[in-house]
């Protein structure tokens, strides 16, 4: 018998199987992905996946795409040297909310405010999983971790407010229990021009999951399931994950603002076309001394 | 022939700027060897700062002051910090009207009021041009000629005639007297 | 005069910073990243206006760790690129060198020296972070660092490291100070075809036959970018030649031994020194970068004064070049390394000369350069 996976032109399936665990929501984040952009019939060769470190890291790996599997927090900045470099290439940064937000926030911030044409996917299962399951910035309050031991005493971030307050032009959020609404999110974010957010929630049910209650994956679809609320049209500064409470999940903004390589070839480029020959006449005489 | 030259004044009276045109006319238009470092404090205006220049007719390998032949001084706080390190046959260019300058420099000194000559002309930040002038008819290093070729190809159309009658005004300075 | 906008080819008076930047150019960086950071931000600010002008980009990163990131991820999209900095800042982006070298990510990064630790003295002379250019990112590597004396040698060095980078597919890093920076001399810009300029070596393999770490020539693989249909994995994780990230023991032991004898068997080509007065020298002054101008200079007044005394200048200073002092070593009564650090390059110096002559050395914390003087009088100690 010789099976092939459905997206077998999209995997490197010399590569599998994965290492993710029974149960993580990271292999539906990736089906999904894949859903998009098989739809989508995008150009494979045009399109480069960046992950930084952790679980959520391999993911650039198992994509039969140009990928690049970077250093822990730096998706982002490597992903806007390539993007620069080659502003053909649909550059799609995936990777998770430690990665992203804890070590890479800085990035993430200043990618977002200078309106990078990145589509940045973060797979948010709250909490560092490769490490062993220590509490991150994204951890809810009061949820146990393996560094926070009484309960997490730090306020979380809350990522759809954050991109959007920082400038990016598209920002959703589903669990990977909506993943055909997923799908549609990644399909919206890589045609759109500039930087596109999209928070992924994802259960862990190794770390997250076993240290709070909730001790299977189904367990926490379940919950994702029970919990979740769909409003686009919500206050994103009121949208916070709570320990045990509400998720707020849509698609929150869609708008357009000029991007940083648009601003860079109106600004920059033309500028210096206008004004380079007289620039270099302009000095009373001209130097030709050798 | 090494010459070694201590310019010093405050943040934004042009003073890296003249030392740059020095350099600039003795490499470029005289074909010699030169050397500018500088040195300023963390305030973009108002610090002590102070540009060195050495021309010489071979390389330069140690680019520090050893022995300075040349001091241009347009303020009091670095004729101070510097006025020690110049030799006893050294020359000292002083801006009349912010230097005062002690007993012992007396057979040294050669005045011209640059930032007055400069304010006349229509821009105080051009008092460097007027000293550099002075500087050129005084001590021979480099060339009026070299000189105006150096500014004119650094200033933009638009400031070089105000720069070289800032320049000449300086060459053609009468000296009262050799104080 | 106007071609296409690469510096002209004549005699210019400029800083060092400048004349880097302008060098930069016609090597063919077309992208730069980069954060504020005194004596360095020249490079920065001159790029921000020239790369523009010659159809290439500019970006001023949020850190020096991006700024490295965003060097790399451009170089994979098929530009050349650098970045440019000081002490501080080269801590910041050690991590990331690492992924350079284990990507073999060809890239130039300039540490303009100035006085450390710490923010220690931001607009004064250092050459304290040359054991850092050489082990400061973690686990075992090689890499090539070059050290100018000069304006007019931060020119040629610049376009020496693109072109080291692209052959040996390494991070160049260029350790110049905050002297050499910021001093403005002649510098004689040579017309574009004069120069030999490295181009980086594309493979000719179509997608499918390519493997994006296979060795090829001097155990260097060919490369390819984004875009071009290889569909490449290139991670920083212990990988196999076709990227795939393997940890596990066999992996480490054919990557790495492969990474480092690109520099090691290729030892002899790396080797860049210039020596002054070393055919009769009892003493030999060894010194790089702005020291280096010192000791020639002392040399000078040794002569003067009958010493016999010579200099050996460190133009590539990693690889060290073991062989070249060993020699000296063998035929000299002592060595005086002069660096201004507290002892950094002299226990190389030490280690390379084996015991054939007296190593001595002379420091400097920084913030200034030797006196000529001080010097002279140690190597008159020396003859005594």
């Amino acid at each position: 018998m010789n099976f092939q996976h459905p997206y077998s032109e999209l995997l490197r399936t010399d590569r599998l199987p994965h290492i993710w665990c029974p149960g993580c929501g990271l292999g539906i984040a990736l089906d999904s992905f894949c859903m998009a952009i098989a739809e989508m019939k995008l150009p494979l060769d045009k399109l480069a996946v960046i992950s930084g470190i952790g679980c959520s890291g391999r993911i650039a790996g198992y994509l039969n795409v140009d990928s690049f599997h970077t250093t822990h927090g730096r998706a982002i900045p490597f992903a806007t040297g390539l993007h620069l470099a080659n502003p053909e290439l649909n550059v799609v940064v995936f990777s998770g909310d430690g990665d992203l937000v804890g070590i890479g926030g800085n990035h993430l911030i200043h990618a977002a405010r200078r309106n990078l044409n990145l589509k940045v996917f973060c797979v948010n299962n709250f909490i560092y999983g490769m490490t062993g399951g220590q509490m991150g910035p994204t951890t809810p309050p009061g949820a146990i971790s393996a560094t926070s031991p009484f309960g997490n005493i730090e306020y979380a971030f809350n990522l759809p407010h954050l991109a959007a307050s920082c400038g990016a032009v598209y920002v959703a959020r589903w669990t990977v229990l909506d993943i055909l609404k997923l799908k549609k999110s990644m399909q919206e974010a890589l045609n759109k021009k500039g930087f596109s957010f999209i928070e992924i929630i994802s259960p862990c049910p190794t770390l997250y999951g076993r240290f709070n209650n909730q001790n299977t994956g189904v367990e926490m679809m379940r919950y994702f399931k029970t919990h979740t609320v769909h409003n686009p049209k919500a206050n994103l500064s009121e949208i916070e994950i709570s320990h045990g409470g509400q998720i707020v999940v849509g698609k929150f903004l869609d708008i357009e603002r000029p991007t940083f390589m648009e601003l860079y070839r109106k600004v920059v480029q033309e500028r210096v076309k206008r004004t380079l020959d007289e620039k270099y006449e302009e000095k009373a005489y001209p130097q030709e001394h050798t | 022939m090494k010459t070694e030259i201590r310019i010093a004044g405050l943040g934004g009276q042009g003073v890296i700027l003249a030392g740059y045109i020095l350099g600039k006319t003795a490499t470029i238009y005289q074909n010699k060897h030169a050397t500018l470092t500088q040195s300023y404090g963390p305030e973009s205006r108002g610090s002590a700062c102070s540009a060195c220049v050495i021309i010489s007719d071979e390389e330069i390998f140690y680019p520090h002051l050893t022995n300075t032949d040349v001091g241009i001084f347009m303020s009091q706080d670095g004729y101070h910090k510097f006025n020690r390190e110049a030799k006893d046959s050294a020359l000292l260019f002083l801006d009349s009207d912010l230097v005062k300058p002690e007993e012992k420099d007396a057979g040294k000194l050669l005045f011209i009021p640059a930032t007055q000559i400069a304010e006349k002309l229509g821009k105080k930040i051009v008092a460097n041009m007027v000293i550099l002038g002075f500087l050129a008819r005084h001590s021979g290093i480099v060339t009026l000629e070299a000189l105006r070729e150096a500014v004119g190809s650094i200033v933009s159309k638009k400031h070089l005639e105000l720069n070289l009658k800032a320049l000449y005004q300086g060459y053609n300075y009468q000296v009262e007297k050799v104080r | 005069m106007k071609n296409n906008h690469l510096p002209l080819s004549q005699s210019h008076f400029i800083n060092g910073n400048e004349a880097c930047a302008e060098a930069a150019l016609l090597a063919g960086c077309r992208f730069f990243a980069g954060y504020p950071i005194t004596p360095s931000t020249e490079i920065a600010e001159h790029l921000a206006e020239r790369l523009p002008e010659v159809g290439g980009i500019f970006i001023q990163m949020e850190d020096e760790i991006a700024s490295m990131n965003a060097v790399l991820g451009a170089v994979w999209g098929g530009l050349k690129g650098m970045s440019a900095t000081s002490g501080p800042g080269f801590s910041l982006m050690m991590e990331n060198i690492g992924l350079a070298v284990m990507t073999e990510t060809p890239c130039v990064v300039v540490d303009v020296q100035r006085g450390g630790p710490s923010t220690g003295l931001a607009t004064l002379v250092g050459q304290g972070d040359m054991m850092q250019a050489r082990w400061g990112s973690h686990g075992s590597y090689e890499i090539i660092a070059l050290c100018p004396s000069s304006p007019q040698e931060f020119f040629y060095q610049t376009i020496q490291a693109f072109n080291l980078s692209e052959k040996f597919r390494v991070p160049v890093l260029l350790m110049a100070d905050e002297m050499v920076g910021h001093m403005s001399e002649k510098v004689v810009i040579p017309p574009i075809e004069k120069l030999e300029i490295y181009p980086r070596r594309y493979t000719l393999k179509p997608p499918g036959e390519y493997k994006v770490y296979q060795r090829a020539e001097n155990g260097v693989p060919e490369m390819v970018k984004a875009g071009d249909g290889y569909r490449i994995h290139v991670t920083g994780t212990t990988h196999d030649e076709r990227g795939y990230p393997f940890m596990n023991e066999e992996t480490q032991k054919e990557l790495i031994p492969r990474l480092v004898d690109k520099i090691r068997k290729n030892h002899k080509e790396l080797i860049d020194t210039k020596e002054f007065f070393t055919e009769d020298a009892e003493v030999v002054l060894v010194g790089y970068g702005i020291t280096a101008r010192t000791l020639r200079w002392v040399a000078h007044l040794a002569r003067e004064k009958n010493l016999k005394v010579g200099v050996l200048k460190l133009n590539i200073v990693w690889p060290f070049p073991d062989e070249v002092v060993l020699n000296l070593a063998k035929k000299v009564k002592a060595l005086v390394v002069c660096e201004i650090n507290m002892g950094q390059m002299v226990r190389e110096v030490e280690r390379a000369a084996k015991g054939f002559c007296e190593v001595k050395f002379m420091g400097h914390p920084g913030g200034g350069m030797h006196s000529p003087t001080d010097i002279l009088e140690a190597v008159q100690q020396v003859k005594a």
